[in-house]
């Protein structure tokens, strides 16, 4: 659907999109004057939920905006994608960003907002600069600015990158960070719809959920809710890293089999067992393979499977993989990224980390285990943005899940892997006292 | 301070929030400061803030709290390279010894000659092209094996 068609290297042109459908559902709706409550029921038969990580359904996040309050209201598009593992969205705004722009444009008429940023992930600048070129393709072509396309419609989209914060793809985070601070999130309520961006009305969606929106409004919402299933409309990116042959992103029906996803990706990497997936991007609690295998890539069934399906972000690991290793550089991430605004977080992510650090160094102790998960306990609900129980989950999962292999570790002062295996993996070179 | 095409650049960034919204530009000035001059000492950072009419303190929180800004003087290229989970499972991490080995440094060190800086940089967002590096900050490096290093860091040399 939003990637279909776009494997070559001129396919985020305005042209070539337009060639492809494009801008054709927003031009119906500007000529037959689409009411907005129209756009929203649309968007609520489709049953799409939002494609950055939370799963929140569009049409009703949408109904939220307070359409009939007079002053400035504000859009938002959220590609500050770094969670490890996830990489959609840079693909889509790399080969499809008119998408973005005209499900942003159908958004901004849809909640009566006249202005709208694009706050795209500081590593990927080439991306950011790729999207102004395409920004100024569209003010060209009058599809955005004063009088759209003549139909007394005006709307503004602008580019605003970020420079090396995971914390700002908080959406409040995000917000703060357009208004030139530091990506703090904010206590919630208020929430954005009723006090945002510069302390106007503002809604927050992921790049994936404003690329959709075109599809939707064409093929109608029920067609896309049935590409999917039940309470799991549409199709989704999911893009897959680790010890995979072909990672990447893959466009699928929300439903699919994992192992279809997994076979479409090559397959295990040198033909090895699978042993453990990250299903939903770093945060999401790990699901041992045998248990993955059995699951569809949907909301449903993930969290079924004790995960979340997150951003789609599907990290596969197999048996050359040391749980305590993979854990000590996820739990080190959030030590990095934790903004420091509450304590429980700012300190608990440093002991998260220096406690798997010294288990993964052979100077664990005997009650460590049980230290992680009071720590985890200590921060998870105890802090105004989720970052503190992204950093927790995986930590209580993989304990939970691979428990056996921490304790021996802590024991035995090496890993139950051998060295020579995980270097054959992954060519992370572990000294054999470990 | 700065080169009137970075003012120019500035005045660009600033055009895309409401007039008194000025502050909101201070993550693109700051950028475009550090393109111009390398790092961002205390008053290049000042100097900004006064552009952008806000106070030194509150450009300082930005340029401190963001990564990718460089508050003490880097090499002439910076090389970040990610050792983040997904790519750590596909080679990231000997791609970093690998960059370590051949400049002779290890992270956040420069060599002897100011040519090469070597940071350790978390999620990028480009897990499925493992090994990933950036340069300066702006250029993304995709499936670094050994031999794309070589010749990377060969390139570099001669700039």
């Amino acid at each position: 659907m939003i990637l279909a068609g776009c494997d070559g290297d001129r396919t985020w042109r305005l042209q070539d999109y337009v060639a492809r459908g494009g801008y054709s559902a927003l031009k119906k709706i500007l000529a037959e004057k689409t009411p907005q409550d129209a756009i929203i029921a649309e968007l609520k038969t489709s049953v799409l939920r939002g494609r950055g990580g939370a799963g929140f359904p569009t049409g009703l996040k949408w109904s939220f905006m307070p359409r009939a309050f007079p002053g400035d209201k504000y859009l938002a598009c959220n590609s500050d994608e770094g969670e490890p593992g996830t990489f959609k969205d840079r693909d889509i705004l790399r080969y499809n960003p008119h998408s973005v722009i005209e499900g942003m444009i159908i958004a901004a008429y849809a909640m009566g907002a006249a202005r709208g940023y694009n706050y795209i992930h500081g590593e990927i600048f080439e991306v950011y600069s790729r999207f102004e070129e395409a920004l100024a393709e569209a003010r060209a072509a009058g599809l955005l600015g004063q009088n759209i396309l003549g139909s007394g419609f005006s709307f503004e989209l602008f580019a605003h990158h970020g420079y090396g914060a995971y914390i700002c793809g908080e959406e409040t985070a995000l917000l703060e960070s357009i208004e030139g601070k530091k990506g703090q999130p904010r206590f919630k309520p208020p929430f954005p719809a009723s006090y945002g961006l510069y302390g106007k009305p503002t809604t927050i969606n992921n790049t994936e959920t404003f690329a959709s929106v075109p599809f939707i409004m064409n093929m109608g919402g029920e067609a896309f809710l049935n590409l999917g299933k039940p309470n799991n409309g549409g199709m989704k990116l999911f893009s897959i890293s680790g010890h995979v042959n072909r990672p990447g992103n893959y466009e699928i029906p929300l439903g699919t089999p994992f192992s279809e996803l997994l076979e479409m990706a090559g397959g295990m990497r040198g033909g090895r067992k699978l042993k453990a997936v990250i299903p939903g991007g770093s945060s999401s609690p790990v699901v041992p393979g045998n248990i993955m295998m059995d699951c569809t890539m949907d909301y449903d069934s993930i969290s079924k499977a004790g995960s979340m399906l997150g951003s789609g972000a599907v990290i596969v690991m197999d048996e050359t993989t040391c749980m305590v290793k993979a854990l000590e550089r996820l739990s080190y991430f959030y030590f990095e990224e934790s903004c420091g605004q509450c304590t429980p977080c700012r300190e608990g992510t440093g002991w998260l980390y220096r406690v798997v650090h010294r288990i993964e160094n052979g100077l664990g102790r005997a009650d460590d285990l049980e230290l992680l998960n009071s720590v985890t306990t200590n921060i998870m609900g105890r802090t105004i943005c989720a970052l503190g129980d992204a950093a927790s989950m995986p930590v209580q999962s993989f304990i939970k899940h691979f428990g056996a292999e921490f304790e021996y570790h802590i024991e035995n002062k090496k890993c139950l892997v051998p060295p020579e295996v995980q270097y054959a993996g992954s060519q992370i070179y572990v000294s054999p006292s470990c | 301070m700065l080169s009137q095409e970075s003012l120019q650049q500035i005045d660009r960034e600033i055009a895309k929030y409401p007039p008194d919204q000025k502050q909101s530009a201070v993550m693109a000035a700051l950028r475009i400061a550090q393109v111009e001059k390398g790092w961002l000492p205390k008053e290049l950072i000042e100097f900004v803030a006064r552009y952008l009419e806000m106070p030194p303190i509150a450009a300082y929180e930005v340029a401190s709290f963001y990564n990718m800004y460089d508050l003490e003087p880097v090499g002439r290229h910076k090389i970040t390279v990610c050792t983040n989970l997904p790519c750590a499972l596909s080679g990231g991490v000997h791609a970093a010894e690998y960059v370590k080995q051949k400049l002779g440094i290890d992270f956040n060190e420069t060599t002897p000659d100011g040519k090469f800086t070597l940071k350790e940089g978390e999620c990028m967002g480009a897990c499925g092209d493992a090994p990933v590096l950036l340069v300066n900050n702006h250029q993304m490096c995709s499936w670094m094996t050994t031999e794309k290093i070589d010749q990377m860091l060969a390139d570099l040399d001669k700039k």
